[in-house]
């Protein structure tokens, strides 16, 4: 089939020149094309942004998208999931995804992948030009952020090197509100930079839900978090399980008749137990819709890109927001990596116990790779088996002898009492050769 | 509603509840063109379960309607564009009628205006001036609500027009909740009164609620200042530091939410600017053809000057804070038996408006009173002019302040040339930047009528900038997928608030910016 004519539209933005613009951009009738074959693009979340991602990418000429998402569609993602149908339901949504759009776009390429984002490794995130997160937790984006930041490499001047730049374009709903932001690591700040800007869900006091609830809300949770492992000794509660979530029910409804307190239902009870976030399509399309011309303009420049944090509200009209947050100097994550000054003769076993009491990093159960080399992994067994030999040579032996690298560990970390899975860049510095190694240099200028 | 259709719309139904979904599901919607900024609107809402679509397109399927529509593909090229996007939508919720009407738009304006009053609400896409203004007056005359939507390159517009809008459930974000604490009336008062703040027992020391601490240590001020409450700055202060004196030990959490609750017993007395507004609209002086929310206003009206002793009927409902099961409760009961009683009050003077118009005395439900009552402090107006009359005669000052503004200098730069673009249409019969060889001639023209049409509102300052004419050139026009999914969501949303008369819908005109994102609503 010939395609004269199909991306009319869409080249009137890529081949003429703008007065607008970013810098760098190269308008041209070969720049979709070119965007089209060498740009690949990596959609995290395959929900409610993530369907409308899919479709909006590939309709602004990307052509090689990959998809990871570990659900299965369920009923209650029909009212805005729009590429998923009732007899897809059980199946992965990567998978219906991807194929749906497909079928759809001609000339499309989209690769799913039906898993967790931890399962798959640092070298799989390296292959892309650019990250787009349509995700709906805040560990997951904190965790993707991680992996991106991690790329990034710093010059002796501190400042970003271009090439290990990997850009995303995070998005996010809550009924009529939502976000659209842009994050260039090293140049706008990353998810950790304002990591204020999520604060933590408030969790019910529990002497409150034992002995003063009030509300329906205390009730549910009282039966959820306490009645539960009193009466089901060992037994994990599974709140896909509807027979728990009724028994769940029914005692909070026992509670709340006991204390006099009104409004427990089913749906509430379903709501507080699985922190039901409500949704709704047009937030998800407006959002997707946003990051989706902030990628497409990110990869070829043709006009200014979004700086950096846009907020949509619409509950009383329609409010938009643009707001130019700074980057934090002394991130953890997208700084030039946290200095750890060492001796040569430190053994990676020992740099490991450092880690953890490090008092900025506190990470457990690290595993430690030095240029796509893993020194140390903690699973799977084949691999941990294959590097404990390592534990008991000195790091620097196992980093080629260099004075000075960058090593990444990926571990977990305690925040607001949650473990939290996390990968942190360190730069480490063998304190007794870096001054030998000057003086060399020295020697040789002579 | 079904079991299924419950799990379906449940995360919805979260947000506009059972009530909110009926009336989508018996809205019926019109739209013309089905691009994609049309077909994405219309996804949204078919998703949502809306009760009727009915696409309206003259055109065939072409190839770059591949490129940006994602409601066709290509087996669809060739075949009647409304035919084809109205059987793909159709697949996403067989619970909704679809219907399609091979036609084009502006013929169907011309020929049979009649057409549009079957609809609950007419969404115009890519529709240009001429027909968009005879449009408008068939709708108002109709009484049919209008969403118009328009994507151009970067750019594109969402407004409403319809004459009056009213809010019951305006659900506003953040909202001061309705204690009366600078007003306890007597059964408030006695329960309070009964409570011991300086009781022995730690337990209930540190459970009792801040509501019941707010009213007596008010009291008490007030016992010591001539009757009044903190007003000042320093009053306040030192208020806040007389509930301190009253802590056990710093830790208390009901003593730590009385401080800061404690502004709310020097909340000003009586009704604020905007509900005020809305009882004395000349439109709550009722008559037989009164609409029943205009009806409720007369009764609030009344209320307020009567009963109310200045105030609203009390919403009723209080916040979670620290107290004891026991205490919480019996607050909550005394909140509900007196908005109950205000609810009655309202009631009585909503038959007896009823009747003295010479309607049914029951026309308007016990449950329509007990919910406006419940909403009484955030009920919501919203008028808009005819698309024509804005167009002839904006409101000069506020034009004149978006011009000079940097916020929303690019936006109204936007407004002006979406203008001036269907007035090149109509004077060449081609948008500008339509060719690739005559981009800065276009330029020359495009700035010319945008000129024009400022002198025409009577507005003779600077210029809209030259690097934003030469981008609207630049856009020729292009209706790009995001652009028009982004717009399209934006009226797909606006006609849920204005379905389900539910949340505030959007005051003037968005302007999408799709350049830096600082888009903007302007009210011309």
């Amino acid at each position: 089939m010939t395609e004269m004519g199909r991306w009319r539209d869409i080249d009137k933005l890529l081949a003429r020149p703008g007065n607008i613009i970013s810098p760098g951009f190269e308008p041209s009738p070969q720049l979709r094309e070119e965007i089209g074959g060498l740009v690949r693009v990596l959609v995290v979340g395959a929900g409610g942004l993530g369907c409308e991602l899919l479709k909006d990418l590939a309709l602004s000429g990307f052509k090689n998208i990959d998809v990871i998402d570990m659900d299965t569609i369920e009923v209650s993602n029909l009212n805005r999931q729009f590429l998923f149908r009732i007899h897809d339901v059980g199946k992965s949504k990567a998978e219906v995804a991807a194929k749906r759009v497909m079928e759809r776009v001609s000339g499309v390429n989209i690769t799913p992948h039906f898993c967790r984002i931890e399962d798959k490794d640092i070298e799989f995130y390296s292959d892309f030009n650019i990250i787009v997160l349509g995700l709906d937790s805040i560990e997951a984006r904190s965790y993707i952020n991680s992996v991106a930041c991690s790329f990034l490499e710093y010059d002796p001047d501190d400042n970003p090197v271009p090439e290990t730049i990997k850009p995303m374009v995070d998005g996010g709903t809550e009924g009529f509100k939502g976000h659209a932001r842009v994050i260039v690591p090293g140049t706008t700040p990353c998810f950790e930079c304002n990591i204020w800007l999520f604060p933590p869900q408030v969790k019910f006091p529990l002497c409150t839900l034992a002995e003063t609830p009030r509300t329906a809300a205390h009730c549910i949770e009282y039966a959820h978090l306490i009645k539960w492992d009193e009466v089901h000794n060992g037994k994990t509660f599974d709140p896909d399980d509807p027979e728990h979530m009724q028994w769940v029910y029914s005692e909070a409804l026992k509670r709340a008749e006991l204390f006099g307190i009104t409004g427990v239902t089913y749906s509430l009870t379903q709501g507080v137990v699985k922190n039901i976030i409500p949704a709704i399509a047009s937030t998800n399309a407006i959002v997707s819709a946003a990051c989706a011309l902030e990628a497409l303009k990110l990869v070829s420049g043709c006009s200014r890109t979004l700086s950096n944090y846009l907020t949509y509200n619409g509950l009383e009209g329609t409010h938009i927001k643009v707001t130019d947050f700074i980057r934090d100097k002394d991130c953890l994550v997208c700084g030039p990596g946290t200095l750890i000054e060492l001796d040569s003769s430190v053994t990676l076993l020992q740099f490991m116990e450092l880690l953890g009491k490090h008092p900025q990093l506190r990470l457990s159960k690290p595993s430690i790779t030095h240029r796509g080399n893993n020194l140390y992994m903690q699973a799977p067994p084949v691999l941990e088996e294959m590097t404990r030999s390592n534990l008991q040579l000195p790091l620097f032996d196992l980093i080629d002898k260099v004075p000075k690298d960058t090593v990444h560990v990926s571990g977990t970390t305690e925040k607001n009492d949650k473990r939290t899975t996390c990968l942190r860049k360190l730069r480490v510095v063998f304190k007794d050769q870096v001054n030998g190694v000057t003086s060399m240099d020295t020697a040789g200028a002579n | 509603m079904a079991a299924e259709s419950k799990t379906k719309y449940d995360r919805q139904l979260r947000i506009w509840g059972e009530q909110g979904q009926t009336a989508l599901e018996k809205a019926s919607i019109c739209l013309l063109n089905c691009g994609p900024t049309g077909s994405e609107a219309l996804k949204n809402l078919v998703l949502g379960g809306i009760g009727s679509i009915t696409v309206i397109d003259g055109s065939k399927v072409e190839m770059h309607d591949l490129g940006n529509n994602f409601m066709l593909d290509e087996k669809s090229l060739g075949q009647s564009k409304a035919k084809c996007v109205c059987a793909f939508l159709q697949e996403l919720n067989d619970a909704v009628k679809a219907k399609f009407v091979e036609e084009s738009p502006e013929t169907l304006i011309e020929s049979t205006p009649s057409f549009f009053s079957q609809f609950t609400l007419v969404i115009a896409t890519q529709l240009l001036e001429n027909s968009l203004l005879k449009l408008d007056k068939i709708c108002r005359q109709a009484n049919v609500m209008l969403v118009v939507a328009r994507s151009y390159g970067l750019t594109g517009l969402v407004r409403i027009s319809l004459k009056e809008h009213t809010v019951v459930e305006s659900k506003p974000d953040h909202f001061l909740d309705d204690l009366r604490l600078h007003c306890p009336w007597p059964e408030l008062k006695e329960f309070a009164n009964n409570i011991d703040l300086n009781v022995k027992d730690p337990v209930v020391h540190k459970h009792t609620p801040y509501i019941v601490i707010l009213i007596r240590l008010a009291e008490k001020w007030a016992q010591a200042h001539g009757g009044c409450l903190p007003s000042t700055r320093q009053e306040k202060k030192e208020f806040k530091d007389e509930i301190k004196a009253h802590m056990l030990n710093l830790d208390e959490e009901n003593y730590k939410e009385a401080i800061e609750a404690s502004f709310k017993v020097s909340a000003a007395r009586g009704i604020s600017s905007q509900l005020r507004q809305v009882i004395n609209d000349s439109a709550a002086e009722v008559e037989l053809t009164s609409s029943d929310f205009w009806v409720m206003v007369a009764a609030l009206k009344e209320f307020v000057e009567n009963e109310g002793d200045g105030e609203p009927p009390l919403e009723g409902s209080i916040p979670d804070m620290t107290s004891l099961t026991e205490y919480y409760v019996s607050l909550q009961k005394i909140y509900q038996a007196k908005a109950e009683s205000d609810c009655l009050a309202v009631e009585q003077r909503v038959r007896t408006i009823l009747k003295r118009v010479g309607r049914d005395h029951c026309a308007i439900s016990k449950a329509t009173i007990r919910n406006f009552c419940k909403n009484a402090r955030k009920l919501t107006v919203r008028r808009y002019r005819c698309i024509e009359d804005e167009f002839k005669s904006p409101i000069l000052p506020e034009l004149q302040k978006y011009l000079a503004d940097e916020d929303s200098s690019v936006a109204v730069g936007f407004y002006i040339l979406l203008r001036a673009v269907d007035r090149f249409a109509a004077n060449y019969n081609r948008f500008p930047g339509a060719f690739d060889g005559e981009i800065d001639e276009d330029v020359t023209r495009l700035k010319t009528i945008a000129i024009g049409i400022l002198s025409d509102s009577g507005f003779h300052g600077p210029t809209l900038s030259e690097d934003l004419i030469n981008e609207m050139c630049r856009f020729g026009a292009a209706e790009v997928h995001a652009v028009a999914a982004f717009v399209g969501g934006v009226a797909s949303q606006e006609v849920i608030k204005l379905t389900t008369k539910q949340f505030v819908p959007l005051a003037g005109t968005f302007i999408f910016n799709g350049i830096d994102h600082k888009s903007q609503v302007l009210a011309l």
